[in-house]
């Protein structure tokens, strides 16, 4: 009499989780084909491409190079914006994680609170931002901080909340043995353990910050943007060449400054 | 016994924070960001508060039709973005290749970085011609740019030893890839790529500000029209919409690993 | 001769109350549970302790000897009873107040909880963070006093060498040296030990009970030490606890702990020698 072998069969995930998969590969597809079919493409636009792309580039080389020195005015305002807006959402930034960090805040309610303000900071562009504040402030560079530090505000302050989650408790409970105060237990406690994690937020933060500036101009935020805008509204290719050269070669130095410091700090 | 030093006085440290205190003055003078500007400021603002609240949605299938653009773009330009990411990112790795494919291959990649997505919106609206398919090309060579960069440094950071191993079984360089290489870096290439199609989602609201299709083409014009009671409403939707995709990024995160 | 009785001197020093000079801390029918209808993991202790000497508390893991000690300095919430501390009930003592009564006891932990990234001075001083107000702390100007006695205690334990340096970079045994100065910077009238050698060596272990006697001793404070190494509990303790699921079933001398007390506090004959 045979005996039944039993097959044993290797599988990665269990049923559920493949049907789970499998679910979600065809979701993800399914999505990808509807909205290939619904978005609108005009062909003629298609057509002329090659020949509009090739005219753009004779257009913008070579580029204006005596208009430099209202380029780089321009940029280093850019790049002060980028800078005084990082300081900015960072002092907002710490408040609003700490209440979001469930460790150090065991109210929900405010957890919850601190966290659909920093979601909400996120999902409005740093375009839109900047929208909103030349319309309070009018168009300049005060706009322009503004609109990079309510962007930056989510950004830091969840990573920082997450952050400040992933510290070790040991230390901070022998500080509350102590009969430490609130504020002292974040200064020995906290501070210590989540200041290269800050730095590291602050640094990469900074990095975007600068290209965002770069545009902000766009809508009249101040820094390159604007003479980038200009440039393009009388159609002066040439100046708007410099200016993308500029923002290049900005981009590229706040890149390498950003990794020399971070090997150095971190 | 008096008078031994507990610590040592960081001068850098103070150096620092002394140099970042002056550095804030003197660039708020240079910006122009006086206290009096601020304060006026406050007032508009109260003022435009008032006029963004109570948000209007009587125009809601507008608002529809360009949230639902949106997340078009957005889908299709993660897509393709992480698409083409898996082997741009493949030849980028320096522990992979020759130093004459990945050199070529890492420069592109810086590229496609450094320029904001708006800049390459305004450039294919400008080569294409207003649309969506604008918006999608930008977000497109936004997403390899950063899935890209981030898979070649995965990469490079893997063990080699299981490559080696793989190698030594005589396997081919597909199966050395799908064997050794893969299975190390699949996980992050998973976080990447929803990281990025939240990203691009938050994005295919902007590019329509500059003609790339979706919401920011309304939400611009709702500004421009000085209609901000719509705008309120577009803002809370989008908020809405992009809460909803970072969910669902969160679930496909979960998914697949 | 101590006969080693089971649980009785406990019952009649808390009953009769004695002052706190006796008695500084005090245990009344303490009792605690993790959430409502979850069973009980202290079950009605009652214990005083006297002025000076080291009490090892010893039982297996779970039984809920963790948890007496961290409610002592109400690092866990009782549920219910008295822990009179110098005569002030901590149980139901407000923020304030409790924090004034923590800085009168100190705690050295099983994972020695230091500062990592601060350094070895800096985590000693640390014990006075009760005591010093925040924005002293923050700017690192202890007062003079304060640092000096930072570094006498850092060469009683013999770590004065290592001032400087990052806790980070130190051994185990040397981590729970200054979490013991830290401790004793606090100037307690009680210390606590939570499993204070569970993470070092038999060597180690030992240098670091020796050190705690020797605070005890030098101090006249009473060492509440939870340990479940039994061979140390008796060569240190001058008495012994023994609890098994929460109740307290031995209380007396080390001497007077027989291998039938061990029984029935750890349960099993194998691993007796």
């Amino acid at each position: 009499m045979t005996a039944v072998t039993d097959h044993r069969h290797w599988q990665r995930f269990s049923p559920a989780q493949r049907l789970g998969r499998f679910a979600t590969y065809l979701a993800l597809v399914a999505a990808f084909v509807l909205s290939l079919r619904t978005v609108e493409v005009i062909p003629e636009f298609l057509y002329d491409a090659p020949e509009q792309v090739m005219d753009l580039l004779n257009r913008l080389w070579p580029p204006d190079l005596a208009y430099a020195p209202t380029v780089q005015q321009a940029l280093v305002e850019t790049l002060h914006i980028a800078m005084l807006g990082t300081l900015l959402s960072i002092v907002m930034a710490v408040p609003v994680a700490l209440l979001a960090a469930r460790t150090i805040t065991p109210s929900k309610g405010l957890n919850w609170l601190a966290k659909l303000v920093l979601v909400s900071s996120r999902s409005v562009n740093s375009l839109v931002w900047a929208l909103l504040f030349v319309a309070v402030f009018g168009p300049g560079a005060l706009a322009g901080v503004l609109a990079i530090a309510f962007r930056s505000v989510g950004f830091v302050g969840k990573l920082l909340s997450e952050a400040l989650e992933e510290t070790a408790r040991g230390p901070v409970e022998a500080l509350r043995a102590a009969g430490a105060p609130w504020l002292s237990i974040m200064t020995k406690g906290y501070w210590p353990q989540v200041q290269p994690a800050f730095w590291s937020i602050a640094l990469f933060r900074w990095d975007i910050n600068v290209r965002e500036s770069a545009v902000l101009g766009l809508v009249g935020a101040g820094g390159i943007g604007l003479v980038l805008n200009s440039a393009m509204d009388l159609f002066q290719w040439d100046r708007v060449a410099t200016a993308l050269l500029a923002i290049f070669a900005v981009v590229v130095l706040a890149e390498v400054l950003v990794t020399h410091v971070r090997k150095r700090l971190l | 016994m008096t008078g031994r030093v507990a610590f040592r006085p960081n001068w850098a440290a103070r150096a620092g924070w002394l140099l970042l205190a002056v550095y804030v003055v003197y660039a708020a003078q240079i910006l122009d960001l006086t206290w009096a500007r601020f304060i006026v400021g406050l007032d508009q603002g109260g003022r435009f508060l008032g006029r963004l609240f109570p948000p209007e949605f009587q125009r809601w299938e507008l608002l529809v039709d360009g949230l639902t653009e949106s997340l078009q773009i957005a889908v299709i330009a993660s897509a393709l973005g992480i698409l083409i990411s898996l082997p741009v990112g493949l030849l980028a790795a320096r522990n992979l290749m020759p130093w004459w494919v990945s050199t070529p291959a890492r420069a592109f990649i810086a590229l496609c970085r450094s320029f904001h997505p708006i800049l390459v919106a305004i450039v294919f609206v400008k080569a294409i011609g207003f649309g969506a398919l604008a918006g999608i090309l930008a977000l497109v060579v936004a997403s390899v740019g950063f899935v890209a960069k981030l898979f070649a440094e995965a990469i490079e950071e893997i063990s080699m030893k299981q490559v080696e191993a793989v190698r030594a079984t005589g396997a081919s360089f597909a199966n050395v890839v799908t064997m050794g290489v893969l299975p190390q870096v699949l996980a992050r290439f998973i976080g990447f790529s929803t990281y990025q199609l939240d990203s691009n989602l938050r994005n295919s609201t902007m590019v329509g500000i500059v003609g790339g299709g979706g919401i920011g083409g309304t939400l611009f014009a709702a500004f421009q029209r000085f209609d901000y009671g719509f705008l309120c409403a577009i803002l809370i939707a989008i908020i809405a919409l992009i809460m909803v995709g970072e969910l669902v990024a969160a679930r496909l995160r979960a998914t697949f690993q | 001769m101590p006969d080693g009785t089971m649980v009785g001197r406990a019952d009649t020093a808390a009953r009769s109350g004695g002052g706190p000079q006796d008695h500084p801390l005090v245990i009344r029918n303490l009792t605690k549970s993790y959430g409502a209808g979850r069973p009980l993991v202290l079950k009605g202790i009652s214990l005083a302790f006297e002025a000076r000497g080291v009490v090892a508390i010893i039982g297996p893991s779970g039984t809920g000897k963790s948890t007496l000690i961290r409610c002592i300095n109400r690092l866990v919430e009782p549920t219910s009873g008295e822990i009179l501390f110098k005569g002030r009930d901590v149980a139901r003592a407000g923020r304030r107040e409790l924090r004034h009564v923590r800085r009168r006891i100190g705690m050295v932990f099983q994972e020695y909880n230091l500062v990592e990234r601060l350094s070895v001075m800096e985590n000693v001083l640390c014990g006075r963070l009760g005591y010093v107000p925040a924005w002293r702390a923050w700017l690192r100007r202890y007062p003079q006093a304060d640092v000096d006695k930072a570094f006498d205690l850092l060469d009683m334990v013999g770590l004065s060498d290592f001032v400087h340096q990052r806790a980070d970079s130190l051994s185990g045994g040397q981590r729970q040296r200054v979490g013991i100065a830290r401790a004793v910077m606090q100037d307690p009238d009680l210390l606590l030990a939570d499993e204070p050698t569970s993470s070092l060596d038999p060597k180690t272990s030992v240098e670091i009970m020796e050190l705690l006697r020797e605070v005890a001793d030098r101090r006249a404070i009473p060492v509440l030490i939870n340990i479940h190494d039994v061979t140390l509990a008796r060569r240190f303790a001058t008495r012994v606890v023994g609890m098994s699921e929460g109740a307290v079933v031995y209380d007396g001398p080390p001497e007077g702990l027989g291998d039938d007390h061990l029984r029935t506090i750890y349960g099993g004959e194998d691993w007796l020698s």
